[in-house]
């Protein structure tokens, strides 16, 4: 039988139990002395070299900074993947010869992992910023596209016949009848979409980049900084949720206005 | 003409030419894209070769990889390692991960216990644990594991957690009604309740650990798909680029397609 719920105050404790758990377990490891602090920093050396690499630049730019580059590299990435993605899906969704076209040649390249990427982005644009937002793209698309299709194509018929009888051009009926039908459909997208974007862009910058959260982690790597590379991870854990929080309102307001 | 002599003696309803169709269908397209990009290529040099790569150069790239090898190895020596790098990771976090998930989605004490760290986890991509994981292991097989660990982990959790979640009341209070419990309840009612959601955790978890590891590789390897790609970048080879692309796309596309035949074998009754 599954367990009734528990009262607050029980999951209260077992939660800072576990989480004390983790982080003695974490400390004891640390102070063993059996690794160096560098290899092995305890939870408070993370702490401090986070607050550390907020106001002291590293790999040339201090955390803040590598953050707004990542962010800015990610936000050109996402809006490309949103400008070719809703667009094509809209007319992949009203055109078949389109869909018959795309179709085929979208399911190939999807196939690819966004990182497998990293060496035409490297080739075609160097270090420079076309070449993380090359890869951004490739894992923001896929999601766009798919649920602005998904969404146009399940337009209730009559709309469709309604807009069509009334005269509707090709371009009105896709901006005011499908559009607007898949709206719901499309803000999921996104969300998916901005998920993978932002996982692709820290894997683009391990390789190629000379600024960024991911190439402050290899700097970090590559001076044995366990603590640096830590940080790291946490500051793109936050950004991620900030992002998801972000989208996750969007949907929200959206789906109340349509009384969802 | 033809047709009245081949129809009244041949299987009815069959003919070659609908068996045929799709097939040709294919071809031609096949046919199509290749010989566009042979044009855009090769032929009016509108692409360079410096960017993209024409189809012959491509050919001439796989046959060099297959028969005398590229970076270490020949394709099929690097396909092997990764395949096994990445069924090996995926088995050993799969395995661990569908475990604690059922047992925290059977047992909300177990649940209120393990979710800080899980929270904690969870929001760092896969990708993030390559530069700690080159600092911890180094970068041999054992760096490769623990990324593919962590990018398999987490969705194999979540979904078998969300899958025990969803089963139908009714069916717990049978169990306890019928007084299942220990090894059994777990064979009986909670592995094939959450079954449909434990599948796709793991096709998410296989995804990620392919895409990981094809990453962690690119960092840093001896042999591997990901390694064929770095090598090829660094050489500015761009077909060889191509074919690696082409290979880790295939090898994820078939992986996904066995764990499809096995959901299929371990769930006869959800039809599709």
């Amino acid at each position: 039988m599954l367990q009734p719920r528990l009262p607050a105050a029980r999951v209260a404790t077992l939660t800072f139990l576990g989480a004390a758990g983790f982080l003695a377990f974490w400390s004891a490891a640390a102070l063993s002395g059996m690794t160096s602090r560098d290899f092995l920093p305890a939870p408070w050396d993370v702490v401090r070299r986070f607050a550390q690499l907020v106001v002291e630049p590293f790999a040339g730019f201090t955390l803040f900074e590598h953050l707004l580059s990542s962010f800015q590299r990610f936000g050109m990435g996402f809006l490309i993947a949103v400008a070719v993605g809703i667009p094509l899906g809209l007319l992949m969704a009203w055109f078949p010869w389109v869909d018959r076209i795309v179709s085929p040649a979208f399911d190939a390249v999807r196939f690819v992992a966004p990182i497998a990427w990293v060496p035409f982005a490297a080739l075609w644009f160097g270090t420079g910023i076309g070449g993380p937002v090359l890869i951004i793209f490739m894992g923001a698309f896929p999601p766009v596209l798919i649920n602005t299709y998904r969404g146009a194509k399940n337009v209730d018929r009559k709309y469709i016949e309604a807009a069509q009888m009334l005269g509707a051009s090709h371009l009105r009926a896709m901006t005011q009848v499908l559009l607007p039908a898949a709206v719901p459909s499309i803000v999921a997208g996104l969300r998916i979409s901005a998920g993978l974007g932002w996982q692709s862009l820290v894997g683009a910058e391990l390789i190629v980049a000379s600024s960024g959260v991911g190439y402050l982690m290899v700097k970090g790597q590559a001076a044995v900084s366990t603590a640096t590379v830590m940080s790291g991870m946490v500051a793109i854990g936050v950004v991620g949720i900030l992002i998801d929080v972000a989208l996750r309102r969007v949907q929200a307001v959206i789906e109340t206005r349509r009384g969802l | 003409m033809l047709k009245s002599i081949t129809s009244p003696q041949g299987v009815p309803g069959f003919s070659f030419g609908a068996l045929l169709r799709p097939l040709a269908g294919a071809a031609g397209g096949l046919l199509a894209v290749l010989l566009l990009w042979q044009l855009l290529t090769a032929g009016s040099g509108l692409i360079s070769p410096a960017r993209f790569p024409a189809p012959a150069e491509v050919g001439a790239a796989l046959r060099q990889i297959v028969i005398e090898g590229y970076s270490n190895g020949r394709l099929h020596e690097h396909v092997m390692r990764s395949v096994l790098l990445v069924t090996m990771g995926f088995l050993v976090a799969s395995g661990v991960g569908v475990v604690l998930g059922l047992a925290m989605g059977a047992s909300r004490t177990v649940e209120a216990l393990v979710n800080p760290v899980f929270l904690l986890l969870r929001p760092i991509p896969p990708l993030a644990w390559i530069p700690l994981a080159i600092v911890w292991l180094g970068l041999g097989d054992a760096a490769k594991m623990m990324v593919i660990f962590f990018a398999a982990f987490v969705p194999s959790v979540i979904n078998s957690f969300a899958g025990v979640r969803q089963i139908d009341l009714p069916v717990f209070e049978a169990a306890a009604m019928l007084d299942v419990r220990g090894w059994r309840y777990w064979r009986e009612v909670l592995v094939p309740g959450a079954l449909p959601s434990i599948f796709t955790g793991l096709r998410l978890s296989l995804q990620a650990s392919w895409t990981t590891l094809v990453a962690a590789e690119l960092v840093g390897a001896i042999a591997g798909l990901g390694q064929i790609l770095n090598q090829a970048a660094q050489d500015i080879y761009p077909a060889m680029i191509v074919v690696g692309m082409v290979s880790v796309a295939l090898c994820g596309w078939l992986m996904t397609l066995g764990l499809a035949w096995l959901e299929r074998r371990l769930m006869p009754w959800k039809a599709r």
